[in-house]
This record gives structure tokens, sequence and C-alpha cells, in this order.
């Protein structure tokens, strides 16, 4: 296109902030490894929900609704008696697997035209690129919207959907990442050596543009579990009763005079992760940024 | 010369006052860094008269841009000690609250920096920022400071000046962008400029220019200018006096004459062997000084040279030196205790070219 | 500057082009049927097949794109088949209040970010700066679905101080009541834009004020509050200016959470509304519009660009 910058360049968040008290060494602090063990349970509980001895989550009890937290409940019960603490754990799973899932699918299919886009450059690049204008420039959240609530609700075509709408998206962060390695020395002398084009994508680019594709998932993760929250709200994401944590907190409104737990506890659960997420995403640029400017 | 009149009107120069312009005694600073602390500067004293020019050379690290930024008081105070005595116009700068400092710099002491392409602010025009500190030191309104902005231009040498305030740095190439930052120092017609390698960075024949424009600017106002510069070629011509500095002291100060008369260091011989020559053939190789400078966190015992210098005795490894006059000439200082025999050395010094 | 307008004028036609045909097949290829939303699952075919003929939905689709896109052109987008509405209405009593809610929140937020990140800036990692990044990083975290069921649950339900779900008010009618219900909203987008913004300003200004010319401004005797607004503020702003395209981008039509829970009829809720009833003119013609507004504000952003810095061509 041209060579004015526009809006879609510089992704915030991405592209700016490298603070001037950088660090020497991987010495990230143990705020970073205390939040990425809140990840890793997290996770893991998801993924073992089944085998972690909980209730039942969409078994409802009549005598006790709208509960507070109790010894029996640890986070109380919902409006059908139902264990919120069981829901949370299963409702993450939901949430992760979006959340995950979409960045995956976003990163291999974003992230690989993004390298090869840089690397080579001339007309595949001119192609892809502006293909990837035009997306960008489509209200992405209502190409979501229409496909989920004609397509369906399923949890994996919901993955699919978003992970399909942040292709361009993640194209462009990776394609400025991999630019500006692509014509440093380092890989001009393997070119020069007759290293294949594969070989010097995965072996010389890729390690480099790793950091930066490693925070830029893990932000993005925590942007998609938002948006899957968002879609919950307008009844677009998994059906009740299955639990996920942007339905929980959805189908909490009614109550939420008689009953504020029920919108707390997911709630909270989301916004630790996301803060963690978050965290983890900008610790990780900031200290191996500084790695990368001592080459 | 009719700006002279109108500038005497709004700067009333007091040059009456007696005593030396600037005073510096003993002049410590010290940075702390992971590795220890570092003495950038450690134990400079020297004066400085109104009208004089005094050159400071030295070698990459030697501590010549912190001690003028010293002087000016103008480094980041975090992480940052100093001590010993700086007296600018009867004002102690160590001491000087911010409010002080900034009613001196930009209108009684200014700065010229190394690098022209960084020193200008990309997105504002080049009349504002000559014109802001006229605005803000001397009460100008904005038709009178831009008038000034454009005379000023047109002293440094600009052609087409009243274009030029409106252009952006990045129109100008960088001998005009040096002199355009001569003119936001001169400004106000401070009594002391500073000019931190003010040609480094350009090529040699702008370089002449650019050093004529200040020498003929100072001598019309009558201002001091400290010239800052690893080049002795440079300062040999337009300096009254030289001081050497290596390892945050000074060395070898004495008159611009007598130091290429009579140098007594051999730093500031091997300095004036490893610097270019405009006579000499661009083929005939620089000696660079031999081994490194010195680790400024752990300075070598003795006198910091002697891990390079060639005459270098048992006294030189353990004891300093301390920087004293030469037995026939009071105004000639060093700090060596075996200093050479006085031979000329042949750098031509032309007469005149230097202010006063 | 004409062949910076005219270059970009080019490349924007060339994309709304593109857009005009994703939306347009994007709707039509999924499945569901708008003839069960308007006569119901239970009609004979004859009934439909009526219906659809007289939609013009059982022409070839390349036709069916022709006659919206010319009319479109004309200036008509055309009715809802469901409300009998004309899409130009919805979207002209719609879009003012996306607009009302986008200037609110983006003055507000502007009006916090910067005088925060240049406070913190000033002393990075001082206790202001660790204070407000530590909070920026907490808002961050914070989707707006839940700030506004707080927000609800406090101001409204408990406190009594802002109007809950429901209460809107058009502005012609009333205006100080409108904004008094559009302030909750407002503050709730106003949150995520602001601790962007706050981040990305106050690393760049972090940046900048290690730059040569602060030093030389410093020389001057300038103040620093002087030096902060007038000569680190502006080459500090790019990345600011280029997230709030973005955010800006992302509110048309994107505040349909926020608008949704609110029940305030701006365009993100009438655009979920017609998607859920399969309403394909409307989709398709309210995508279009807020195609050419997200096309339009990076336009204006680009432009802006070049005047914040002026070392970027308009080339
Ligand atoms: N802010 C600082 N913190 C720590 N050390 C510093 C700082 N500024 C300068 N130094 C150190 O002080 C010493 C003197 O540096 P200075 O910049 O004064 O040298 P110089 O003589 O001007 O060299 P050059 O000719 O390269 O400009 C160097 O060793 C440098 O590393
Ligand atoms: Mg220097």
């Amino acid at each position: 296109m041209s060579n004015i910058p526009t809006a879609a360049d510089s992704i915030p968040a991405l592209t700016g902030s490298s603070d001037i008290a950088k660090k020497k060494r991987f010495d990230v602090g143990l705020v970073f490894w205390i939040f990425t063990l809140w990840i890793a349970i997290t996770v893991l509980a998801a993924i073992f929900a089944s085998l972690l001895g909980l209730q039942d989550p969409n078994q409802g009890n009549y005598d006790i609704l709208n509960q507070g937290p109790t010894t029996a409940h640890w986070f109380g019960t919902d409006d059908l008696g139902r264990d919120i603490f069981s829901r949370v754990i299963y409702g993450a799973r939901v949430s992760l697997t979006v959340g995950f899932g979409a960045l995956t699918i976003g990163m291999i299919i974003g992230g690989t035209l993004g390298m090869i886009a840089a690397y080579r450059r001339g007309p595949v690049d001119i192609i892809v690129s502006s293909a990837s204008y035009v997306m960008l420039a489509f209200p992405a959240l209502v190409a979501v919207i229409a496909i989920v609530a004609f397509w369906g609700h399923e949890i994996w075509k919901i993955t699919i959907i978003i992970g399909v709408a942040s292709i361009p998206l993640v194209f462009r962060v990776v394609r400025a990442a991999t630019l500006s390695y692509a014509t440093r020395d380092f890989v001009t002398a393997a070119k020069s050596q007759g290293a294949t084009d594969w070989r010097i994508i995965t072996k010389e680019l890729f390690p480099n543009v790793l950091p930066a594709i490693i925070s830029f998932y893990l932000i993005g993760v925590a942007s998609v579990i938002i948006l899957e929250g968002a879609l919950a709200f307008l009844g677009l994401s998994v059906q009740p009763p299955t639990a996920s944590w942007g339905n929980m907190i959805s189908e909490s409104r009614t109550y939420l005079s008689q009953n504020p737990w029920l919108v707390l506890f997911p709630s909270l659960a989301m916004v630790f992760f996301l803060v963690a997420l978050n965290l983890i995403g900008d610790i990780l640029r900031s200290t191996l940024d500084v790695q990368e400017s001592q080459l | 010369m009719t700006m002279a009149s109108e500038r005497s009107e709004n700067f009333p120069i007091h040059d009456e006052n007696p005593g030396p312009l600037l005073k510096v005694r003993d002049l410590r600073t010290t940075f702390t860094t992971p590795r220890g602390k570092l003495n950038a500067v450690d134990g400079v004293s020297f004066d400085l008269a109104r009208g004089e020019t005094l050159g400071i050379v030295g070698e990459s690290g030697s501590g010549k841009t912190v001690l003028s930024r010293s002087i000016m008081s103008l480094l980041p105070r975090s992480g940052l000690e100093q001590s010993g005595s700086i007296e600018f116009e009867g004002i102690e700068m160590l001491s000087a609250t911010p409010d002080v400092l900034r009613t001196l710099w930009g209108a009684k002491i200014s700065m010229v920096f190394q690098d022209p392409m960084t020193s200008l602010n990309p997105v504002v025009r080049i009349g504002r920022q000559i014109t802001e500190s006229l605005r803000l030191h001397t009460g100008m309104d904005k038709t009178e400071a831009n008038a000034m902005a454009v005379s000023l231009l047109t002293q440094v040498g600009i052609p087409s000046p009243e274009q030029r305030v409106r252009n952006y740095p990045h129109q100008l190439s960088g001998g005009m962008r040096q002199r355009v930052m001569i003119a936001i120092a001169l400004a106000c017609s401070p009594r002391l400029v500073l000019a931190d390698e003010p040609t480094t960075s350009l090529d040699v024949t702008v370089q002449a220019q650019i050093l004529d424009v200040l020498a003929k600017l100072q001598e019309e106002r009558h201002m001091s200018v400290i010239l800052v510069s690893h080049d002795l070629g440079v300062v040999a011509t337009r300096t009254d006096r030289i001081a050497v500095m290596y390892g945050g002291r000074i060395v070898e100060i004495a008159p611009t004459d007598r130091l290429f008369r009579a140098m007594a260091m051999p730093y500031t011989k091997a300095l004036v062997a490893s610097t270019p020559r405009l006579s000499q053939p661009s083929h005939v190789r620089l000696t660079a000084i031999e081994g490194r400078p010195p680790d400024l966190v752990h300075l070598p015992k003795g006198c910091a040279f002697s891990p390079r210098c060639s005459y270098a005795t048992d006294k030189c490894h353990s004891e300093v030196p301390p920087l004293t006059a030469s037995r026939d000439n009071a105004s000639h200082l060093f700090a060596c205790w075996n200093p050479l025999p006085s031979t000329p050395v042949a750098i031509t010094t032309t007469p005149g070219s230097s202010a006063s | 500057m004409t062949r910076f307008v005219l270059r970009r004028l080019i490349a924007l036609i060339a994309i709304l082009f593109c857009i005009s045909v994703g939306a347009f097949f994007l709707i039509h290829l999924l499945p569901g049927d708008p003839t069960v939303t308007i006569l119901g699952p239970n009609d004979t075919p004859e009934n439909r097949n009526a219906l659809l003929k007289e939609l013009g939905l059982n022409l070839p689709l390349w036709q069916q794109y022709l006659t919206w896109i010319w009319n479109v052109l004309q200036g008509n987008l055309g009715q809802s088949f469901i409300t009998h509405q004309s899409v130009s209405k919805i979207i002209s009593s719609a879009f003012p209040i996306d607009l009302e809610l986008i200037i609110l929140s983006q003055i507000m937020a502007l009006g916090f970010s910067i005088p925060l990140a240049i406070a913190s800036a000033r002393r990075p990692n001082g206790l202001l700066d660790r204070a407000s990044t530590t909070t920026s990083f907490g808002m961050l975290a914070i989707p707006p679905f839940i700030l506004i069921v707080v927000l609800v649950l406090l101001f409204s339900i408990h406190l009594h101080i802002f109007p809950g779900p429901g209460s809107y008010v058009p502005f012609q009618q009333d205006p100080i009541s409108n904004l008094h219900t559009m302030i909750l909203p407002a503050i709730v987008l106003m949150v995520g834009s602001t601790t962007i913004y706050f981040r990305l300003l106050r690393a760049d200004l972090i940046a900048t004020l290690q730059q040569d010319f602060i030093t030389v401004a410093r020389s001057k005797g300038l103040s620093d509050r002087y030096i902060m607004w007038r000569h680190a503020l502006r080459p500090s702003s790019l990345s600011l200016l280029a997230s709030a395209g973005l955010n800006i981008s992302g509110l048309v039509a994107g505040a349909f959470v926020v608008e949704y829970l609110l029940a305030i009829p701006g365009l993100g809720f009438e655009l979920v509304n017609s998607i859920q009833q399969v309403d394909y003119l409307s989709v398709q013609s309210i995508t279009l519009f807020v195609a050419v507004v997200i096309v339009l504000i990076n336009f204006i952003i680009d432009f802006l660009f070049t005047v914040v810095d002026p070392r970027i061509a308009r080339e």
C-alpha cells in the first residue's frame, strides 16, 4: 500500500512500551511466577475437572437456592441450587477452550502467512497484506456475531469463527515482528550460505520472533475470553445449562440484588485469569525485548 | 552593526564585574553504577575569564561531556553525587535550586550539543525552537522574537531565514542544523557557551564554517566559550587556553601557544600524534594511542596514564602526580612526574583566529 | 497533498467494494431463512415462495447483489424485511447514539489518560507511576460486561445516582436526562480506552524524555511543564493516535454489549437485533455503513499522523 503508517500497523499494547528500567537476565521476579502458577492451576483444573470429585455442575437442588458460601458449597449456590464452585471450574473449560483454541488457529494460519510475507516480500506480501487490510476494515465483531447466530453455538464452531476472525490481526503483528529481522545480517548470511527458505524461516526467523508471538498470544487469549463472554451476554455462546464464565455472569444479572455471590465468583475467576495473562504477556515482552536488543 | 546596538539594549552586558566568569574548584562528579562508583570527573579546578575561550580535549570517555554538563548542572539527579564548587557569576551552581538554574540556563549559560541530528525537536518548527527561550528570558513578544530569530539565522549564515523559521528540522542539512543550534544557544546573548564537540558529526569543510561562525559571534558579543573536542587540531587554532583531560582529571592546562611550544605530558603528545591534519595526505595512518582508556570505576594506582606511558617510572605507577605549575610559566600546569623536555610541536596556530 | 488524498480515495473505494461483497455473501451464504422469521415456522411452502419472490430473494445471488449495490449507490439502503422501516432511518436514529457515546467516552478517556501519563512519566517507577501502572493492569482485565454489572449494582440499584437499564431518553427529547443516562455507558467504554492510552503514552513519553532534544530544551531554561506539553507530548503521541483510531473504529457498532445490557438503541443494538431476526437487508446495509465509517476514521487518523509528525510524508 503506502509508506504511511496506518492504525493497523501499530497495534497498541504490542508495539509500544518498553520500559527504561530494563533488566539484564531473564529476571522476571516473583509476581511472574505467582501468576504463571495461577494460570497453570486454572488450566489443569479445567482439564481434569471431572477427576476432582466436584459436584455435578448442572445438578440443581431446590432446597438450597441462592445460598451464600458455606463449607459444603464454597462459592454458594445459584438460583437453581447448583454448586457455583463446580460451575466456575467447568465454566473455565469453555472460556479456555475458546480462548486458547481460537488464538492457536489464528497463530498457525496468520503467523505462518505473516512470516512468509515478511520474508519473501514481493507479490506474495502485497496480496496477503492487502487482503488483511480489507479484512481489518470489515467490522469483525459483526461478522463473528452474524456467523455464530446463523451457524450455531457449539463450542468448536465459536472457536473456529473467532480463530479465523483473528487471522488478519495476527498476520499483521507477526509480519511486523518478522520484518525487523528479515533484513538483519544473520539472515543475509544464512541466505548466502545457501540455506533453504524453509530452513531460514524455521531456524533463523522463528526463534527470534517467538518472544513477540508468545506475548501477543497471551494477550490475544485474554481478549478472546472477553469476546466469548460478550457473546454469552447476547445468548450466542454455549447454551445453558452448560456453564461458561460468560453465561454465568450473564445469568446472574437477574438475581443481582438478592444474591451478589452469583456474579462475584465467576467474575473474579475471569478477572484474575485475565490479569495473569496480560501481566505475563507484558513481563515476557519487556524482558525478552531486552535480550533481543543485546544481540 | 545595527544588531549590536539593538542587542545591548536588550541584554545589558555586565562585564564590569571583576574576577573570572567561572570558577571551578575541586569538582567531583560520581555516578553510581552496577559495577560501583564511577568518578567521571575527579577533582577538576580551573578559572575562566570573561571573553576567554577554553578548549577541553581528551580521548573518548575522559569525562569531557560530564564535566561540561556538570558545569551547567544539567545532569540527571538520580544516582549522582557531586562535590566541590562551581561559581558562575557569583552563583554557586551545585547548590542552586532548579528555579535559579532555569533563570541561568539559556539566558546566561547555554550549550551547543554534539549531534545536530538529534538535538532539535523533529516536530517543532525551527522558529519556535529559537524564540521560546527569547520569549521566556527577555519577555519579547511574538513579533519581536520572530524578527530576532530571523536575524539570528542570518548571523549564523543561513540563507533565506524568513522561510527557514517555518521549516522543520528534517528539512535542513546537518550543517544547517548545527547553525540553528548555535543560533538557539546564542539567542539570549549568554555569558558562557559550552560547545560539546559541536562539529564532530559534520564533515570537515562544514566543521570549519561552523567554528568560524561561533568565533565571530563570540567576539561580537564578548562571550566566554568552552570548546570541547577530542580533536586537538580543532581547538588549536580557536582557543586561548587548552585543558587536557584524562580519566576524569585535568592533566595539563596551558595557554594554547605555550602548550604547543612546551607540552609537558606524554599523554598530550600522544594526543597530538593521533590528531589528523588537513595538510597530511589522507593515506598517512594516524598513530592511535596505544592501550585502552582507564576504567573509571577502578582507576590504576599512581598516574592514570602510567600503564600506557612509555616514559613511566616506578614512581608513576605508585603515586598520583599533582597538578603543578611549570617552573618557567605559572599559567602552565601539568600533572606528570617525568615531563617532556620543551620542544615545540608542529601544529600551526594561526594567531588572530581565536577570539579576543 | 492532492495526490495523498487521491491515492487514499482509490484505496478506499477498493476496500469498500470488497467489504460490500464480503458483507453481502457472508450473510447470504449462511444458513437461516428470513421467511421463517416473518411467516413463522408453520406456513406453507407456496406462501414462502411468494414471499421470497416479493423480497427478490429468489433471484441468483449476483443479481441480488447488483440490485442492492445499485440502490445503495443511489442512496437507498433498502427496507427492513421485518419492521418495514427504511434502513437509512434505522441508521440515522441509531448512529447519533453511538457518536454521542464515542465522543463522551473518548473525551473522558483522553482527559484522564494524558495528564496521568504525563505525571507518571515524569518520575518513572515513582509512587504515582507504580500505582497507576498497577491499576491500569487491573482495569485492562475487567471486561465491559462485568464492569457494567458492577456499576449498575452500585450506582443504579444501591446509590440511585444514575438510571438503570431501559431508561434511555433521546437527546432531542430531553438533553439533560439523555446525558444523565449516557454517563454510565460512557464510563464503561471509557475504562478500556483509558488504560490502553495511558500505558502507550506513558511508555512513549518515557522514551522521548531520554532524547537529546529534551536535554536541549532543558538547557534553554524552559519549565518542566512546558517541556512536557510542548516538546515531549507530540512526538510521543503516535501510538496513542493509532490506538485511538482502532478503539474508535471498534466502538462504531461495537458497543453492542453495553447498548444491549442498558437497552440503548444504538447501532450495535440494532445490528444484533437484525442478525437475530435474519434481516438480510438491514444487516448488510448496516455493515456496509459501519465499514464506511471505519474506513473514514482510518483516513482521518492517517491524516492526523502527518499533522502530528511532519516527517511522515504526505506522499
Ligand atoms: N549517566 C551516566 N551514568 C553512568 N556513567 C556515565 C554517565 N554518563 C557518563 N558516564 C561515564 O562517564 C565517563 C565519561 O563520559 P563522557 O561522556 O564525559 O566522556 P567524553 O570525554 O565526553 O567522551 P566522548 O569523546 O566519547 O564524548 C564514561 O566512562 C561514561 O561511561
Ligand atoms: Mg562527550
